[in-house]
């Protein structure tokens, strides 16, 4: 890939796009995909940490028997809204937007050779959308939502919290994903540099174009439904309340056609990321490349047929149950196609551990029980019995959390030198890691085995036999929640104090992205790049 | 809609003449009329059967020629069939579940606001 | 802002390179033409197939209300008035051809064609909010109407809900298509804008406007005739 490009200005300080214009509103009115990237990677910051705050508000309670800390979490109610806040905030605000606002924002264009994305400034839109959204959630907050972050109905359309804000905003989100992904979906296909063939883009912007495709026509489905739920709270449109002669079954049949897919959102830029990752710190190409993205598109397409397998013990029919088993167990395929590629490229590389390189191992350990786990729970009949309890938290948490979360981080620590010009502190870095990685298996091991025990989810309080896994589980949490504090200061405190500079190319990987100055000058290229070979030509004759 | 700086495109696409969409407006207005008395017959089912058939024909005349879908290249295709595909696969999974389970009775409620 | 000025104008080069102006704009050469010509239209198809799945969402749960109420469905639409639904219906069909007219108009520099053509399609959705407005006032002194619910119609309110839900945000889809067709069309249309060479808002316009047509085309036997 040869691609030159030097932004040196004439004399003393380089031209990127963090410099070339200076001022808060140059950032706010900014259409640069790079700068939206950050403007995003600091507003899900926020609710990252608002609901970290309130799980360890949960966890809290939930370390002792009985109530623990009876001034903040009063009664079963507060427990509810910490339950909902934590669970709307992490999946609309932080986790959806996650990888693809952030890192597919700076990726995308830089990996196909192009200058921004399709239509800059309705991806700047789509930031204002976002933050629009999250006002009126924040606003919705005041008199708080206790009906966690899926609304079922009949609760949802009854309840007299402030629901209708709450899933207005989530509809204000979820146009801004659509945004998002139409964007992404025109900019890869029309913007990709002369050479770039389909069958030569990095894994990372196939599995953005699957997941921008489900972000385009999933999340429609889902944001009339909660339009529909509004209808039924204000004018009785009796379509969900069962009162009325409608179905609440049938709202969460609709919900789920889209949050079914929406993990495959969370999850399938991280499983991009990690095909990113591996090649580089083992020295060889991706095995399988044609597999990993075919695998990338057919677990979007399966996606769209398993949505009923979170409704096993919702009241649907048996037919239907053991119809969305039987196609559940589908999924399976081709995620494991991915795994078998993941380490069929470490086999016998020269592996230099890195922290990407340990986020991306790690991604794929924790990956793997959540797959295990989910066949589990793809199962009817171990489903009716886990299906309620925290085996399900466990399992949902391992695939969000060890997926789509350290996904990010991996990211976010990968791609570090290119969006900022600085190399991160790799000591601090792999610090941060252990505690993430060892308080996060501490957190929901035990509750794997509390979910077997029988131990409900969404519950206040406990018998005293699950205490001693509750309060393991609680230790786990905060030893995970400083993990990623320290991790994510580390690389705040680095962007900003840190005196390492970054070369162009310090991992000397065949990515384009790591072929322009790091960080990319406004333009991303100086000259229009021209790709003439495949993505991961590590360790052939000419490129050891 | 954000479409770059540039307010010219070398190609014209393909210019559809006017004679022709007459033609097709005619034959929408016919269907049109075709359906309303096909609703004053009792078919039976097959009432809903045939409107939907003659609103799926006059649909595709109107993405097939108005929309200019006839000069439209795969991508855009896909991407017109998709969303139906889609309600496809909502409907009938949504079908696998309501016919095999007992039908929820209304409660019977006697304030009404 | 002052301080970039001043890294800007100590190089002329950068600065003519970067060109420099307020409001970031897009990128110099971003797009050819064509590209931006073909962006532009496959992301008003992507859009467009996100509107048919939101009425999609309405399809499906008018598919099970029907299933579960096929009695009530079969007797709630007979109290709409098919005569304006037909009506209706003629009114957006003829509005369609004109908006697919004023897009040929276009590619051939006509403009005043353009204003003509879209204006039709403009005054027609007009007339479709009229006689809207005249069901759905006829409706609400029936007691059939959301907030004035009359309890002798108790059993349509499922059927009637989903008219409202479905007729309501196909409303505001029009109303959205009329403020597309004069802001994208009509108006620079005046300003003699388009030409065989750029013609891509009238085009994506019109787009905008055959998908409101489109869902009529169902709304239509669905509300109206076979209930």
């Amino acid at each position: 890939m040869a691609a030159h490009s030097s932004s040196h200005a004439a004399g003393g300080e380089e031209l990127n796009y963090l410099n070339w214009k200076t001022g808060l509103w140059s950032w706010l009115s900014s259409t640069d995909h790079k700068r939206i990237c950050f403007l995003y990677l600091y507003s899900i910051m926020v609710f990252f940490i608002l609901g970290g705050i309130a799980a360890l508000i949960m966890r809290t309670e939930l370390a002792t028997a009985g109530p623990t800390i009876p001034s903040i979490v009063k009664d079963p109610h507060t427990y509810n809204v910490f339950f909902t806040m934590h669970g709307v905030f992490m999946i609309f605000l932080f986790v959806v937007p996650g990888i693809p606002a952030t890192l597919g924002n700076f990726l995308i264009p830089l990996m196909i050779g192009a200058k921004d994305v399709a239509f800059p400034r309705l991806n700047l839109f789509s930031w204002y959308l976002y933050v629009f959204g999250a006002l009126c959630g924040g606003i919705a907050m005041m008199n708080p939502v206790d009906t966690g972050w899926t609304f079922y109905a009949p609760y949802s359309t009854t309840t007299s919290t402030n629901v209708s804000l709450m899933v207005f905003a989530a509809f204000i989100l979820g146009f801004s994903s659509i945004l998002t992904g139409l964007n992404f979906l025109v900019t890869i296909h029309q913007l990709r540099a002369p050479g770039m063939t389909w069958m030569r883009l990095p894994v990372f912007i196939w599995a953005s174009y699957a997941t921008a495709v489900i972000q385009t026509v999933a999340t429609p489905v889902v944001g009339m439904t909660l339009l529909l739920v509004i209808a039924e709270r204000v004018f009785g449109a009796g379509i969900f309340d069962p009162t009325k002669g409608g179905d609440p079954v049938l709202m969460e049949h609709l919900f789920w056609f889209y949050s079914h897919p929406v993990v495959y959102i969370m999850v399938l830029p991280a499983f991009g990321v990690v095909g990113e990752i591996i090649p580089v710190f083992s020295r060889k190409p991706l095995f399988g490349y044609q597999m990993v993205v075919y695998s990338s598109v057919a677990i979007a397409a399966v996606g769209f047929i398993v949505w009923a397998h979170h409704m096993f013990v919702a009241g649907i029919s048996d037919f239907s149950a053991k119809f969305f088993s039987i196609v559940t167990f589908l999924v399976a395929v081709p995620t494991a196609i991915k795994v078998f590629n993941w380490v069929s490229t470490m086999y016998k590389g020269s592996i230099s551990f890195k922290t990407p390189m340990l986020y991306a191992m790690s991604f794929v350990f924790l990956f793997m029980v959540a797959g295990t786990t989910g066949i589990y729970l793809a199962m009817l009949g171990v489903d009716v019995y886990y299906h309620d309890t925290y085996f399900v938290v466990a399992h949902f948490h391992y695939t969000i959390q060890g997926g789509a979360v350290i996904g990010l981080i991996a990211a976010l620590h990968m791609w570090f030198p290119k969006m900022s010009g600085k190399m991160y502190n790799e000591t601090a870095s792999k610090t941060a890691f252990a505690m993430l990685f060892i308080g996060f298996n501490l957190t929901f091991i035990p509750q794997f085995i509390l979910g077997m025990d029988g131990m409900p989810r969404r519950y206040y309080d406990y018998p005293v036999e699950y205490q001693t896994l509750h309060t393991l589980s609680t230790i786990g949490a905060y030893l995970n929640g400083l993990g990623y504090m320290f991790a994510l200061l580390n690389l705040a405190w680095t962007a900003k104090y840190g005196k390492v500079k970054a070369p162009r190319n310090p991992y000397n990987s065949k990515g384009l992205e790591w072929q322009t100055a790091s960080p990319p000058p406004h333009e991303n290229f100086d000259t229009q790049p021209v790709v003439t070979e495949d993505p991961y030509n590590y360790g052939t004759p000419h490129h050891a | 809609m954000a479409h770059g700086n540039h307010h010219s495109h070398d190609e014209v696409g393909h210019v559809v003449p006017e004679s022709l969409f007459l033609k097709v407006l005619i034959a929408l207005l016919v269907l049109t009329v075709v359906t309303v008395a096909a609703a004053q017959v009792d078919l039976g089912k097959w009432n809903i059967v045939g409107a939907l058939a003659i609103a799926t024909v006059k649909a595709s005349l109107v993405i097939y020629f108005f929309m200019h879908g006839k000069y439209e290249n795969r991508i855009i295709w896909t991407y017109i069939l998709i969303p139906f595909i889609l309600l496809a696969i909502m409907i009938g999974g949504v079908f696998t579940d309501d016919p095999f389970r007992s039908r929820p009775q209304p409660v019977q409620v006697t304030q009404q606001s | 802002m002052g301080k970039d000025k001043d890294v800007m104008s100590s190089n002329a080069a950068v600065a003519e390179h970067h060109h420099v102006a307020p409001g970031d704009p897009p990128h110099i050469h971003h797009m050819d033409s064509k590209t931006a010509y073909g962006a532009a239209k496959l992301g008003m198809w992507l859009f467009l197939a996100t509107e048919v799945l939101l009425f999609a969402v309405m399809f499906c749960s008018f598919a099970i209300m029907r299933y579960y109420h096929l009695s009530e469905f079969h007797d709630a639409s007979h109290h709409l008035n098919l005569k304006l639904g037909a009506l209706n219906t003629a009114v957006l069909l003829f509005s369609s051809y004109t908006a697919a007219v004023a897009v040929t108009k276009a590619q051939r520099g006509d403009n005043k064609g353009v204003i003509r053509n879209f204006g039709i399609s403009f005054a027609c959705g007009l007339i479709f909010l009229v006689v809207k407005t005249i069901e759905y006032t006829g409706k609400a002194e029936h007691g059939m109407f959301p907030f004035v619910w009359n309890e002798h119609f108790y059993e349509y309110k499922n059927f009637l809900g989903l008219y409202y839900c479905m007729t309501g945000l196909h409303a505001l889809h029009v109303i959205i298509g009329m403020a597309v067709m004069y802001i994208y069309g009509i108006r620079p249309a005046m300003h003699n804008r388009y030409s065989g060479r750029y013609y891509t808002p009238v085009e994506l316009g019109a787009l905008y406007w055959h998908l409101v047509d489109l869902i009529w085309i169902y709304l239509f036997p669905l509300l109206y005739l076979v209930g």
